[in-house]
C-alpha cells in the first residue's frame, strides 16, 4: 500500500515505442547519428566567416540584376522559351506513355503479371530523379532539347501513371461491368467503361504536370538537357553573378506564372 | 465570490449580446443561468474569464477587478477560475492525465509543462481526482478513445485540478444523453458542496435547472429577465424567458412574477410543456 | 417539340469551349515542336543508342561498390541533415503563415514570403547558390536541401495549424497557462500526425534530391556519379544506379513505416 502511493506521485506517458528504455535508445540513437552527421559536414568558424563574405560578394555582385546586354536577353528568351516547350512536348508525350502503363498497373484491371510490370516501370521511373535521367538521356542522344524531352516524359510515367492508376482502382465497377455485360471486348470495355469514368482526372493531372514539368525543364539544361538551365550554369561558371540572378528571377517568374495558369485550369474543370 | 455588474458585450458583428447583466454568485450555490440559444449565456461566462473580452462593465472575483488584466496577471487570475465546455474542448490526441495534469499548466515553468514534469502532490491528486469522477484506470487513454459522458468528466477533472475558486460551466449536458447528463450534473453539484466553491451552469434543460440549482437566472436577448429559486419558475417565467412574453404588472425583472398572473401562466401551460419535453 | 433523334451530351457552348480547348494543345504541340528543332535522326537512333548503353552498363561494376559506400552515406547524412533543419525552422514559419496563430499582418506576409521563396526556387539552383557562399561539399548540399524544403513543409503544416480546433487551445488557455504552453498542448498534438507525415514525405523527396546535388558539386554521391559518366565508366554507373534505387525504396518503405506508427 505504502509503495502505491508513492507509485502516483509520478506519471509517465505511455510511449509509441516499446518501452522507455527503447524510445530512450532510439533518440540517443537519432542524436548521434545527427550529430555524426553535422560533424561530417566539416562546419567551422572560418568557413562561416569566409561563407559570410562569399554571401555579401554575391549579393553585391548579384545588385542590380542585369537586363541591359541585347546579347543576353536573348540568351535569356530563347532559352525560356525553349525550357517551355520542352515541358509541352513532355507532358504530351508521357500522358500517352502513361495511360496504358496506368491500366497495366491498375489491380482491378490487369492480370497479376502484367500488374507487376505495371508497377515496375512506376517504381524505376519514380526511383531516380530527372537530372540523373538526363544525364544519361544527354550521353544517349547528345546535348540538347531531345534529351532533355525524354528525361521529362520518363519522369511523367511515373508520376502519371502511378495516379491515375490509383484513380482506376477507384472506379465504380458497375459501369464496367455493364458495358462488359453488353458484349463488349476488353478494349471496348477499357474504351467505354474505364475511359470516361477517369477523363475528367487524366485532364487535370495533365495540367498538374505540366505545371511540375515546366520547373523541371529550367533545371535540366545544367547537365546539358536543353532549355535555360544551361545559360544558366554558364553565367555560374563565368561568376557572372548579376546575369544569374536575372535568370534566377525569370525563372521564379515563368514557375509562378506556370502555377497560376495550372491551378486556374484546374479549378475551372472540377 | 464572484460578482458581475452591468457586463456588456458587442460583437465586432454588430451583435448586441450582452446589454448590461449583472449577477453575484457566492459560497457553494449553484446557479444556473437559461435561455433560449443565442440569448448570450456563453458570452457570458466566457466574458468572465475573458476567452471573450467584454465591452463593458466589471467582473470581480474575491475582490479582484479581472476586466483591466493583461499578461501574467490575467493568467494567474484564470488559474482560479474553472471552466467546463460543451464541446469537452479535450486535447484529443493527449492522454487523460496530460488532459487532467493540463489544469496546472498555470503553476508550471514552460519547460517543465513540455517535459510532462508536474509536481508530485498534483500527480497525486490527479490520481484522486479521476477516481472521483469515476475514470480510474483510464488515465492512460487517449481522450479520444473515450465516450461523451466519461469526456465530459475528464473535462471536469481538469477544472477541479485547478483548485478554483468557482467553476464556470457552459451547457455540459447538451451533448450527452439523459443519463449521463444527469451523472454529470451530480458530479458538479457534489463538488461545488464538497469544495466549498460556487458553480455557474449555462444550461438549456429547464428541468435539470429545476433539478439542480439553488438559484435560477433567466437570460433573453443579452438581457436578465428572471432571477429566483427553482419554485420562483412558474410558467409565466419561462414565457418571458423563452417567448418573450410581455412582463405582467408587478414582476420586476429579477422579482417573482405576482400571483394574479396565474390565467397567462394557465394559457400557456401547454406550450410550455411541449417546449420543455 | 423534343426531337430525340439527336442526343447532346454538352451545351454548344461546353462543346465550342471544348473545341478550342483541343485546338489550343495541337497548335501549342505543334508549335513547341518546331521551336525544339529536333533532328529527327536522332529520335530514329535513340533506341539504340539507350540498348547500347544499357549493354555497355551490363554487368555492374562489383568491385567498386565498396568506393561509394562513403559517398552514399553523405547523400543520406545530407538528406537527413536538410530534413532535420528544414523542419525545425519549417515549425516557427508555419507559425507566422498561418492566419490564426501569426501575431499580425506584417508576420503574416513575412510568413507567406518565406514559403513562397523557398519554394520557388529549384534545389539544384539552391544548390548553386551554396556552392558560392560555402564552397563545393555536402554543407552547400544541406543547406540548399534544408532551405528549399522549409516552404514546403511550412506550406502543409501552416495548413493543418489553419485547422485545428480552437476549443482545445481555448481549454488550455482558460487554466491559466501562457501562450507556449497553449502552443504545446492545445497546438501541437493536433498538428503532430501532419509534422510527421510531412517530414517523411519531405525526407523521400529529398533522398532523391540529395543524389544529384554532386553534379554541381555539393556533394554526395551525385560528385562521383557525375565523374562516372564523364569517363564513360558505365559500369560504375549502373552501379551507382543501383544503389541508388536501394536507398530510396529503403527510405520509402522506413517513411511508410512512420507514418503508420504516427497515428
Ligand atoms: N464570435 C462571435 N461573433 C459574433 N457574434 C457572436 C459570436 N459569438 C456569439 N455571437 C452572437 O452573440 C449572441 C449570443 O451568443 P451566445 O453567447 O453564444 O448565446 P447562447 O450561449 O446563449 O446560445 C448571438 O446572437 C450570437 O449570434
Ligand atoms: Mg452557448
Amino acid at each position: 500500500m505504502a509503495t502505491k502511493q508513492t507509485d502516483r506521485r509520478s506519471w509517465t506517458r505511455p510511449t509509441a515505442f516499446y518501452n522507455h528504455y527503447v524510445k530512450w535508445a532510439v533518440y540517443v540513437i537519432i542524436a548521434v547519428f545527427l550529430l555524426w552527421s553535422a560533424w561530417n559536414m566539416r562546419i567551422s568558424m572560418a568557413r562561416v566567416m569566409d561563407g559570410w563574405d562569399a554571401a555579401v560578394g554575391l549579393v553585391n555582385g548579384m545588385f542590380p540584376p542585369e537586363y541591359t546586354t541585347e546579347f543576353k536577353n536573348e540568351l535569356l528568351i530563347e532559352g525560356l522559351i525553349e525550357s517551355l516547350a520542352m515541358s509541352v512536348i513532355a507532358t504530351i508525350v508521357g500522358v500517352i506513355i502513361s495511360i496504358p502503363v496506368a491500366f497495366m498497373a491498375a489491380e482491378n484491371i490487369a492480370p497479376k503479371p502484367v500488374y507487376w510490370v505495371g508497377r515496375g516501370i512506376i517504381t524505376v521511373s519514380r526511383s531516380f530523379h530527372e537530372l540523373i535521367i538526363a544525364i544519361i538521356a544527354v550521353k544517349a542522344v547528345g546535348i540538347g532539347a531531345l534529351a532533355g524531352v525524354i528525361a521529362l516524359s520518363y519522369k511523367t510515367v511515373g508520376f502519371f501513371a502511378k495516379l491515375l492508376a490509383e484513380e482506376i482502382e477507384d472506379i465504380d465497377s458497375g459501369q464496367m461491368e455493364a458495358t462488359e455485360a453488353t458484349g463488349a471486348n476488353r478494349t471496348q470495355t477499357m474504351l467505354f467503361g474505364v475511359l470516361p469514368q477517369v477523363m475528367p482526372r487524366i485532364v487535370g493531372l495533365t495540367i498538374y504536370r505540366w505545371d511540375i514539368n515546366i520547373r523541371h525543364s529550367t533545371i535540366v539544361g545544367i547537365v546539358g538537357a536543353g532549355g535555360i538551365g544551361a545559360t544558366l550554369l554558364n553565367s555560374f561558371d563565368q561568376y557572372d553573378y548579376d546575369f544569374f540572378l536575372l535568370i534566377i528571377i525569370a525563372i521564379i517568374a515563368i514557375v509562378m506564372v506556370g502555377e497560376l495558369i495550372s491551378t486556374y485550369i484546374r479549378g475551372r474543370i472540377q | 465570490m464572484l460578482s458581475v455588474t452591468d457586463l456588456q458585450k458587442t460583437y465586432p458583428s454588430g451583435d448586441e449580446a450582452l446589454k448590461g447583466v449583472s449577477l453575484e454568485v457566492t459560497g457553494s450555490e449553484t446557479v444556473a443561468m437559461i435561455g433560449p440559444s443565442g440569448a448570450g449565456k456563453s458570452t457570458f461566462i466566457r466574458c468572465v474569464n475573458r476567452l471573450t473580452e467584454p465591452s463593458g462593465g466589471s467582473v470581480e472575483l474575491d475582490g479582484l477587478e479581472l476586466t483591466g488584466l493583461s499578461g501574467k496577471k490575467l493568467r494567474n487570475a484564470r488559474r482560479d477560475i474553472g471552466m467546463i465546455f460543451q464541446e469537452y474542448n479535450l486535447i484529443e490526441r493527449l492522454t487523460v492525465m496530460e488532459n487532467v495534469l493540463s489544469g496546472r499548466l498555470g503553476y508550471v515553468s514552460t519547460w517543465n509543462a513540455f517535459r510532462r514534469n508536474f509536481d508530485g502532490d498534483d500527480i497525486e491528486r490527479a490520481y484522486e481526482v479521476l477516481e472521483r469522477v469515476g475514470l480510474d484506470g483510464h488515465e492512460n487513454n487517449r481522450a479520444d478513445e473515450l465516450s461523451g459522458g466519461q469526456r465530459q468528466r475528464v473535462g471536469i477533472a481538469r477544472a477541479i485540478l485547478q483548485r478554483p475558486k468557482i467553476l464556470l460551466v457552459d451547457e455540459p449536458t447538451s451533448s450527452l444523453d439523459p443519463e449521463s447528463s444527469r451523472a454529470v450534473m451530480d458530479l458538479l453539484t457534489e463538488i461545488a458542496a464538497e469544495d466549498d466553491i460556487p458553480v455557474l451552469i449555462n444550461i438549456h434543460e429547464v428541468d435539470l435547472a429545476e433539478e439542480y440549482a439553488d438559484r435560477i437566472v433567466g437570460l433573453r436577448l443579452g438581457e436578465k429577465v428572471f432571477e429566483g429559486t427553482p419554485a420562483d419558475l412558474d410558467e409565466t417565467a419561462r414565457g418571458q424567458i423563452y417567448r418573450g412574453e410581455e412582463i405582467p404588472e408587478g414582476a420586476g425583472p429579477t422579482g417573482k412574477v405576482a400571483a394574479e398572473a396565474g390565467d397567462v401562466g394557465g394559457v400557456s401551460s401547454d406550450e410550455g410543456e411541449i417546449r420543455r419535453s | 417539340m423534343t426531337d430525340y433523334r439527336t442526343w447532346e451530351r454538352r451545351t454548344p457552348r461546353q462543346r465550342l469551349l471544348r473545341y478550342l480547348a483541343g485546338l489550343l494543345t495541337i497548335v501549342a504541340a505543334a508549335v513547341s515542336w518546331r521551336l525544339l528543332r529536333i533532328n529527327y535522326d536522332y529520335i530514329g537512333t535513340a533506341p539504340t543508342e539507350f540498348m547500347d548503353l544499357i549493354n555497355r552498363m551490363y554487368p555492374p561494376n562489383v568491385g567498386y561498390t565498396g568506393q561509394i559506400v562513403s559517398p552514399m552515406i553523405e547523400t543520406i547524412h545530407i538528406a537527413i541533415l536538410g530534413t532535420t533543419l528544414a523542419v525545425l525552422l519549417s515549425i516557427p514559419v508555419a507559425l507566422l503563415g498561418a492566419e490564426n496563430t501569426t501575431p499580425n499582418r506584417l508576420s503574416f506576409l513575412l510568413g507567406k514570403f518565406i514559403i513562397s521563396a523557398s519554394r520557388s526556387v529549384n534545389v539544384i539552383i539552391w544548390a548553386l547558390v551554396f556552392v558560392i557562399i560555402f564552397g563545393s561539399g555536402a554543407l552547400a548540399g544541406t543547406l540548399a536541401i534544408a532551405v528549399r524544403s522549409i516552404g514546403f513543409c511550412s506550406k502543409l503544416i501552416a495548413e493543418s495549424i489553419e485547422e485545428i480546433d480552437p476549443g482545445q487551445v481555448e481549454a488550455v488557455k482558460a487554466t491559466g497557462a501562457n501562450s507556449i504552453e497553449a502552443a504545446i498542448y492545445g497546438i501541437l498534438p493536433q498538428v503532430k500526425p501532419t509534422l510527421i507525415g510531412v517530414s517523411t514525405y519531405r525526407w523521400d523527396i529529398n533522398v532523391r534530391a540529395s543524389t544529384i546535388i554532386g553534379f554541381v558539386g555539393a556533394g554526395g554521391i551525385g560528385v562521383e556519379l557525375n565523374t562516372s559518366i564523364n569517363f564513360f565508366a558505365w559500369q560504375q554507373v549502373l552501379t551507382i544506379l543501383l544503389a541508388i534505387l536501394v536507398i530510396v525504396v529503403f527510405s520509402e518503405v522506413v517513411s511508410a513505416y512512420l507514418r503508420r506508427k504516427a497515428r
